[in-house]
């Protein structure tokens, strides 16, 4: 055992006298967090749009003021010709345009029907499907508001409630996802990265012609990662909770308890790799394209699995983060307990199981 | 019973069609309390069979053990027992000079209180640098504190793997002369190394050339057997000296060393390669010499390839 706690030791004196350790460590989850947080989201707030009004009457007024009310909108300028919808989209502010024909509010009233324009610039084509969501929303709540005063034979009304996110915020989505990220980033690569470490460096034969049993060796390396793995949970979720508003719904000891499980399924694909890996540089590429890919493709968090083709969709059932993903979000979004994910927690058990007799299996206990 | 028993051990690397062996069935014995040199130039093996013997690679035939442990089966006893010193500075290089010994006296459940004796003397030379990183060492002291490392848990055996490559002359001798106040402690030793002058520090010594070991004794039974005459020549163009002492009949082998070239005569030819010479060049030197390890190894690598 004290052999064991002086590996321990030895093993941080490693990590906090390594500045770039202690940055991919400690630093990088915290700033994944708030990159992911307030950088590169896709919700679509305050876009700039031009309105080209060709009738000045009551009822385009009130719909452009309605517009502009809300969250999603912010007026650019107004415009007066064609030409000038294309120059403000090549501009590059600008993203999209309400145009208004004559007489809009004359034709409504005699005619019942008027119409008007939404150009989006769809060179983001995601950007373009929500703002014209978002607008063609406002204008129905408008014609509503107006058929209301009269009686129609016939309505269907849609009342719809985003259970869970009711704000379709994108932190929820993708809080779970750098979770998942981190943990393996911090515990498969680096706990890979320095156990090879010490095959280079010629270390590791030394450790070996000593009493110390050689699968203690690897294990007393994987500790520390497991604590920084700790720390790491404990403050993306701090994060998560206090800077970007997402709750935690569910027990948050299950929660706790599901990451380190996960960690642990990390921990031991870390091993994996460290026991056939010769070099750093083989360990890192295994680690980032065996590991790293799938889980930023496959777990559910960028891509939806439910779209993919079925090879793709049975792949993604061995990417532990898959599960580790599902597992976040039902506990910490929708609030469930372990009855609802006692599958997820299964399969990542095993996992952990399996990868870690393997592990064991592969170790070497000599150099060759 | 001898500390180390290594019988017929053969080790080959590689797959089917590109097989090297590193060694050729080699067998050899080394006492207790001996001080043992494996000398021998880069690929001969030397480090092949360390790692053998410290269980770190399996042989592919014959049988070695260590202190009566045998190498494959009993791996965890003979872990326990020796010290072991790769030929590349193998300590952390981000831990002190002080938390390397105390972590490697903490792995193999010691202290550095409980063996300091064994140690005092090559640490004491490091201890003032006690609280500088191993990385920022010289390579002497990293020798040092490498040697402190492997002795801190007073192993029965020691094995060195070229502990003097790539260090000055005078750490060097140093590390000599630890080594002989190392023996007189009982520890048994197992040194290797490309150096041949190294050879007269050892009690015995087994010289060896691809995998093979071309003889083992005392180093001065060694430079003993060498019976032919051995001669000393120098001249203004040594180039043209050494093509033409290596036609001559007289010359069993002829090879530069130093700033003269040694001439291995067939018999007491002296006389007539004198005359021969003078014929031939305007002004030449030649002396009588006695042989040392290095003209045996080469006279044995010789006889060895024929």
């Amino acid at each position: 055992m004290k052999q064991f706690l002086s590996f321990v030791k030895k093993e941080f004196h490693h990590i906090f006298r390594d500045l770039r350790t202690m940055f991919i460590l400690l630093a990088m989850p915290v700033a994944q967090i708030i990159i992911f947080g307030f950088a590169l989201t896709n919700e679509v707030k305050n876009s700039r749009i031009v309105v080209w009004d060709q009738s000045k009457d009551a009822a385009t007024t009130s719909l452009i003021n309605q517009i502009e009310a809300s969250n999603y909108f912010e007026l650019d300028r107004e415009i007066y010709s064609a030409n000038e919808i294309e120059t403000s989209f090549k501009k590059g502010k600008v993203k999209l345009a309400v145009i208004f024909p004559p007489h809009f509010n004359e034709d409504l009233l005699h005619f019942n029907k008027a119409q008007v324009q939404l150009i989006a610039d769809a060179s983001d084509p995601n950007v373009a499907n929500t703002l014209t969501n978002y607008a063609s929303a406002i204008i129905m709540d408008y014609q509503d508001r107006i058929t209301n005063e009269r009686k129609l034979p016939y309505t269907i009304t849609t009342e719809m409630r985003m259970l869970y996110n009711p704000e379709l915020k994108g932190a929820y989505n993708f809080v779970p996802g750098v979770m998942a990220m981190v943990l393996l980033l911090v515990c498969t690569m680096m706990t890979a990265i320095t156990i090879v470490r010490e095959k280079e460096m010629g270390t590791m034969e030394v450790m070996l012609v000593s009493p110390m049993k050689p699968f203690r060796i690897v294990l007393a390396k994987a500790v520390p990662y497991l604590m920084l793995s700790a720390v790491n949970i404990t403050s993306i979720l701090l994060l998560s909770v206090y800077v970007l508003d997402v709750p935690i719904n569910g027990s948050l000891v299950l929660l706790v308890a599901e990451s380190l499980l996960f960690t642990l399924v990390s921990l031991s694909l870390g091993l994996l790799i460290s026991s056939r890996a010769e070099s750093q540089q083989t360990a890192m590429f295994i680690s980032l394209v065996a590991l790293f890919l799938p889980t930023v493709m496959l777990s559910g968090f960028m891509f939806p699995i439910e779209n993919m083709p079925l090879p793709l969709r049975t792949v993604s059932n061995i990417v532990p983060a898959k599960w580790y993903y599902s597992i976040v979000r039902s506990v910490m979004i929708k609030g469930v307990g372990l009855h609802a994910v006692w599958k997820e927690t299964l399969i990542l058990a095993g996992m952990f199981v399996f990868f870690l007799g393997l592990a064991i299996k592969n170790f070497k206990i000599r150099l060759a | 019973m001898p500390a180390v028993i290594v019988n017929n051990i053969t080790k080959r690397y590689g797959k089917k069609n590109a097989v090297v062996t590193a060694l050729k069935e080699i067998s050899f014995e080394v006492d207790k309390g001996e001080l043992f040199g494996i000398i021998g130039p880069d690929g001969a093996g030397k480090t092949s069979l360390f790692r053998i013997l410290t269980t770190l690679l399996l042989p592919e035939g014959g049988t070695a053990s260590v202190d009566g442990f045998d190498v494959v089966k009993d791996y965890k006893a003979i872990r326990k027992r020796v010290g072991y010193m790769p030929g590349r500075f193998s300590l952390y290089q981000d831990l002190t000079v002080k938390e390397n010994l105390d972590f490697f006296a903490t792995i193999f459940n010691t202290s550095v209180e409980e063996n300091y004796e064994l140690v005092k003397d090559i640490y004491s030379q490091i201890e003032p640098f006690k609280d500088r990183r191993a990385g920022k060492l010289s390579g002497g002291m990293k020798q040092k504190l490498a040697l402190s490392c492997a002795l801190i848990h007073r192993p029965s055996v020691l094995f060195l793997d070229e502990p003097t490559t790539g260090v000055d002359a005078v750490s060097r001798k140093e590390f000599w002369e630890m080594l002989q106040r190392l023996k007189k402690q009982g520890i048994t030793i197992l040194v290797s190394t490309p150096y041949m002058d190294e050879a007269s520090l050892c009690d015995r010594v087994a010289l060896v050339q691809s995998g093979k070991i071309l003889s083992i004794d005392t180093p001065e039974q060694i430079v003993a057997s060498f019976e032919k005459p051995l001669l000393a020549v120098k001249s203004d163009n040594m180039l043209q000296l050494l093509s033409l002492l290596k036609q001559c009949e007289w010359v069993e082998d002829a090879y530069p060393f130093g700033e003269f070239h040694h001439v291995v005569m067939k018999g007491e030819f002296k006389a007539d390669l004198s005359a021969y010479l003078s014929s031939q060049l305007s002004a030449f030197e030649m002396v009588d010499t006695n042989p040392n390890i290095e003209d045996c190894f080469i006279s044995l690598m010789k006889e060895n390839d024929e």
